[in-house]
Parts: C-alpha cells; sequence; structure tokens
C-alpha cells in the first residue's frame, strides 16, 4: 500500500480546558490551558513546537464560534514558528488536522499544535447567539439562499437532510432516542461532562421538538472550551513519553457538490464519499474499530456515520442502535465514550478527538472501554461538508 | 401569481433579505412581474443554478436567467417548533423544492397556505411571490391551495 503521509504523522498530547455553561476565564486563556496541557502531556516544551493549525481560525466577532486565531495563541505563549494555518474553507472541522499533516509531510514542522475554542456559552448571555442570521443585516456567503426564511440556526437548517433520512429510513423516536440517552449515560461516568444526569426514553419524548425530527436532546450543547491536541512526525513521536496514536487513514473527499441546498445527498450529507476515501487509505476494516467517536452537532450525525463508516447497512442503523446496546461503553460499538456534544459540549470534533486519545491510552477511568481498545474512528460532519480520520495507538 | 405586498405584522421579525449582485438579482426580483427566473444554458437547456453564467454540463458560456413554471415538489421539509426570537410565528414549515424542470435544481423556500402538519415528502407545490423593499421572496403553497 502506498505510504500516505497521515501514516507518519501521530498525536502525541491532549488537553482540555475546563468545559462549562459559561467561563470565569477568557476564550484565550482557556485556550492557553488546552495548549499547556496538550505541550505538557506530549513531554514536549513550547520551544519544540514549531507550527500551529486551527480551524476555523478567528472569526473576529462576538458570536463564539471561534473566538481565538493561531495569531493570539502563538503571540501568547511566544512560539516561535515555521508554519500556522487557520481558515474556514476545509473540508469540515478537521481542517487543522488535515493541515498539519500536509506541513509535517512537506518538511516544514516536526510538531504542531492544533488547537479549536469555542466560547458560545458567553456568546448567549450577550445579544449575539450563534444564529445564521444578523438582525438588521442583509445576508452574504453559503446561506444566502436561505435569507428570507427565518432560519436562524443550523438546527432548522439541517433538520431538512435528517427529516429526509426519517422518511427513508423509518427510523423511530425510540431508536433516535438511544443516542442521546447513551451520550448521557457516558457523560454520567465523565467529571467533565456538562450535563451528567442519566436521561431515558420519557425525558426524550418529552423533551421540546425544536425543528422535525430534532427535540431538544438529539442537540448537542454550546458551551466554552478549548481542546488542544499535538502532533508529531512519527520518529519524533516515537521518542516522545505517550505511546504514539498514529494517524492511520484520513477523509477528506469532496466528490459532492458544495452547496447547502444543493449538495447531490440530502439525507447522507457529504459522509459516504469521505467513509470511501478514509477505508481506501488503510488495511483495516470496520470490525477493526474498537471505539467510536462520531460527529454529533445533532445525534443524526452520528446515526448517519453508523451507517456510512459500514458498521452496519444503509438505514440500518436503526436496527443497530435499538435498545443501546451495542453503542454502549461494553458493547461492540461504543460510541461517544465521553457523553459526545450532545452532553459533554459542543467542542465542535475535537472534543471527539481528545476522547478517542483517552481511549486508546486507557485513561477512561469509569468511562474506560474494556479489552484495552486500540483503534478508533473520528468524524466531522455538516451539509456538504465532512471529514474522518481513523486512528491507531502503535 | 403576482406579488403581495404584505409588510410583516406588528412584532414579527423581519425577512432577511439577500444580497444581491447581477446575476443572482433574477432569481430575488423576478417575482415582481410574477416570474420565477433560473440561469439556463442556451446550448444544453440545462438549468444552472445557483447562477453563474458558465455550464457544468457543456462548458457553454451562454447563460442567462429564464423563467420557469414556479412548480414543483417537496425534496424535504421540516416543522420547525422553536421560537428562536420573540414574535416569531410557530410553527412554521422550511423546505427545499425540486423545479419540475429539472430535479437537481432546489429552492429553499417557506411552505405557506397550508397547515404545518398537512405537509408532506413529495408534495407538489407551486411558487408564490412576496414583496418587501426591491426583494420578492419566493414562498410555495400546495398546488391545490385554495
Amino acid at each position: 500500500m502506498t505510504l500516505y503521509a497521515e501514516k507518519n504523522t501521530a498525536i502525541t498530547g491532549i488537553g482540555q480546558s475546563e468545559v462549562s455553561r459559561g467561563s470565569s476565564k477568557t476564550a484565550l486563556e482557556l485556550t492557553v490551558d488546552a495548549a499547556l496541557e496538550a505541550i505538557a502531556d506530549a513531554g514536549l516544551t513550547r520551544a519544540d513546537i514549531d507550527g500551529l493549525a486551527t480551524w476555523p481560525g478567528s472569526d473576529d466577532n462576538l458570536s463564539g464560534i471561534s473566538p481565538v486565531g493561531s495569531p493570539a495563541l502563538q503571540d501568547a505563549l511566544r512560539l516561535k514558528l515555521n508554519w500556522y494555518a487557520g481558515g474556514r474553507e476545509a473540508p469540515g472541522q478537521y481542517g487543522a488536522v488535515f493541515n498539519a499533516v500536509g506541513a509535517i509531510a512537506a518538511g516544514l514542522c516536526r510538531n504542531v499544535l492544533i488547537f479549536r475554542t469555542v466560547y458560545e456559552a458567553t456568546a448567549r448571555k450577550r445579544a449575539y447567539a450563534n444564529s445564521l442570521i444578523k438582525d438588521g443585516e442583509r445576508q452574504n456567503g453559503p446561506f444566502i439562499w436561505y435569507a428570507p426564511y427565518y432560519v436562524y440556526s443550523a438546527a432548522t437548517q439541517q433538520a431538512l437532510y435528517f427529516n429526509l433520512y426519517v422518511h427513508k429510513s423509518g427510523i423511530k423516536p425510540e431508536q433516535i432516542a438511544q443516542i442521546a440517552i447513551n451520550q448521557r449515560r457516558n457523560a454520567s461516568l465523565n467529571p467533565r461532562a456538562i450535563y451528567r444526569t442519566p436521561i431515558d426514553f420519557e425525558d426524550y419524548i418529552n423533551s421540546p421538538i425544536i425543528a422535525t425530527p430534532l427535540r431538544l436532546y438529539d442537540c448537542d450543547v454550546p458551551c466554552d472550551g478549548a481542546t488542544a491536541i499535538a502532533v508529531s512526525r512519527m520518529d519524533v513521536a516515537k521518542s516522545l513519553r505517550n505511546p504514539p496514536v498514529r494517524i492511520e487513514a484520513m477523509g477528506t473527499s469532496m466528490q459532492y457538490r458544495n452547496s447547502w441546498t444543493q449538495l447531490d445527498a440530502l439525507d447522507t450529507q457529504a459522509q459516504p464519499k469521505v467513509a470511501e476515501m478514509m477505508w481506501s487509505r488503510t488495511d483495516l476494516k470496520p470490525n477493526d474499530v474498537d471505539v467510536a467517536q462520531l460527529y454529533d452537532g445533532f445525534s443524526f450525525h452520528t446515526i448517519n456515520w453508523l451507517e456510512n463508516f459500514g458498521f452496519c447497512e444503509r438505514y440500518g442503523a436503526k436496527d443497530f442502535i435499538e435498545g443501546g446496546g451495542r453503542i454502549a461503553l461494553e458493547g461492540e460499538l461504543p460510541v461517544n465514550t465521553g457523553g459526545g456534544a450532545l452532553s459533554g459540549g459542543r467542542l465542535h470534533a475535537y472534543g471527539a478527538v481528545h476522547e478517542a486519545c483517552i481511549q486508546l491510552w486507557g485513561r477512561g477511568d469509569a468511562r474506560q472501554v474494556k479489552g484495552d481498545p486500540q483503534v478508533a474512528v473520528t468524524s466531522t460532519a455538516g451539509g456538504p461538508l465532512a471529514g474522518a480520520l481513523l486512528l491507531v495507538r502503535e | 401569481m403576482m406579488p403581495n405586498d404584505l409588510q410583516a405584522p406588528p412584532g414579527v421579525p423581519a425577512r432577511t433579505l439577500p444580497v444581491t449582485d447581477m446575476d443572482s438579482v433574477a432569481f430575488w426580483t423576478g417575482g415582481a412581474r410574477g416570474e420565477l427566473l433560473i440561469f439556463r444554458c442556451a446550448d444544453c437547456a440545462y438549468y444552472v443554478h445557483p447562477p453563474v453564467r458558465f455550464c457544468p454540463q457543456c462548458e457553454s458560456r451562454d447563460v442567462a436567467p429564464q423563467p420557469v413554471s414556479g412548480r414543483g415538489r417537496i425534496a424535504s421539509f421540516t416543522v420547525n417548533h422553536k421560537q428562536w426570537v420573540p414574535g416569531l410565528p410557530v410553527p412554521y414549515v422550511l423546505a427545499l423544492v425540486a423545479l419540475e424542470e429539472q430535479d437537481d435544481v432546489r429552492i429553499a423556500t417557506n411552505i405557506v397556505n397550508v397547515a404545518p402538519d398537512a405537509v408532506r415528502m413529495g408534495m407538489k407545490v407551486r411558487v408564490v411571490f412576496e414583496q418587501q423593499e426591491e426583494i420578492a421572496i419566493p414562498f410555495f403553497e400546495p398546488e391545490d391551495a385554495a
């Protein structure tokens, strides 16, 4: 098999700030907390970091979606870099990881610090919520075609995809609910999760409908928090303190139309081609995966990924998640083991990478998956954008 | 159908209007004359949406706005229940309508003049316009609406 660049790249350390519904720290301080933790966890020092990558980069507004960019963190830590990158145009939230792999392969860097910071809980306490519409302003950009139709939230927009999925798959609320119920159970075992009180189907079905088929518990939780990941060239990684978590394969495919109205496969979004690409870059198969940290901006993304990664057949997720046993911590495919974004907080797919490493390094304590998990898959999603990483602990 | 020049009732949030350019302005203003205008290739007849003067089917640059029937089917929809801002009338239906002329042209819209719980996947709909400033906002209603 071709030696793909990602296989020569490994996660060597992870860091996570406090995650809350309203922080007493600034977004930059949360980012510094996560960054220093990741650097120390890898056994590196600030002087070893020669690259910095984030997604989407500072949005320079008060929306809280991405308040900290590379320049602010570089200067705060006085990093001496060979390279850095941020920017929202990428195949989904893992754009920063894909860029870091490229920078290492290009010989620009040995140790790249990747980070993602959100401050949406605090933002919501101000006037400016996480909204696709800015009051009193005309709309431009990718959501222009939705402008006059009261599309305030991604929930309403993405419900268009999920409702078609429900229509085609016949999935029932009792089955959908298993995603939220399972993740809350996992969150109850994770001291850093935001919502830790277990829920049952009654709680789920009695939660408010946001936009059919989404109920409140199908939606992730806006939070304040930062995640950081140290990624190193494999020869460097092997000299560090943690067993390298090799990026065995990545999926960055953009084969479909890049549009939130015209994308080819409305009910599966961009995921199928991304999964196909990821599996084409490895000899591993879906049944080699020990833990799955699947994107859960909405529970339906997770449901979609179960099918698109090939853990079950198209429209077979409803049977796969029935009763919740297969996706539980002790099940055949533990899913979103830290509570995910639904219960742990919307760290926007970077919480999922962090949790994958927690599990692969055996640090899960009460929520640790048994059997010494070695292979994890993690993913992002959203309309025309998606990305995937297959991670293997050496 | 010609536009209603209706202002939102007091307390109801104004519709957010799009920024237009010299290509998208046809789509957003054609409704003033009762026309839903979609770019179409003069050489191979393919509809190109969002509008751009390039045909991805035959690479022609001879692409310009043309009226379509205004009929289509609901490719997907959601009934939004959450009142995101004060005064927002809920529930309401957000939908993607696939045009009768070409299934891969999808228009985001609200489905109007029907009870939200009566909306179905695949339902046949037709365009109606509502004028706000210089924009004629395309909405869709069931074909059998009164």
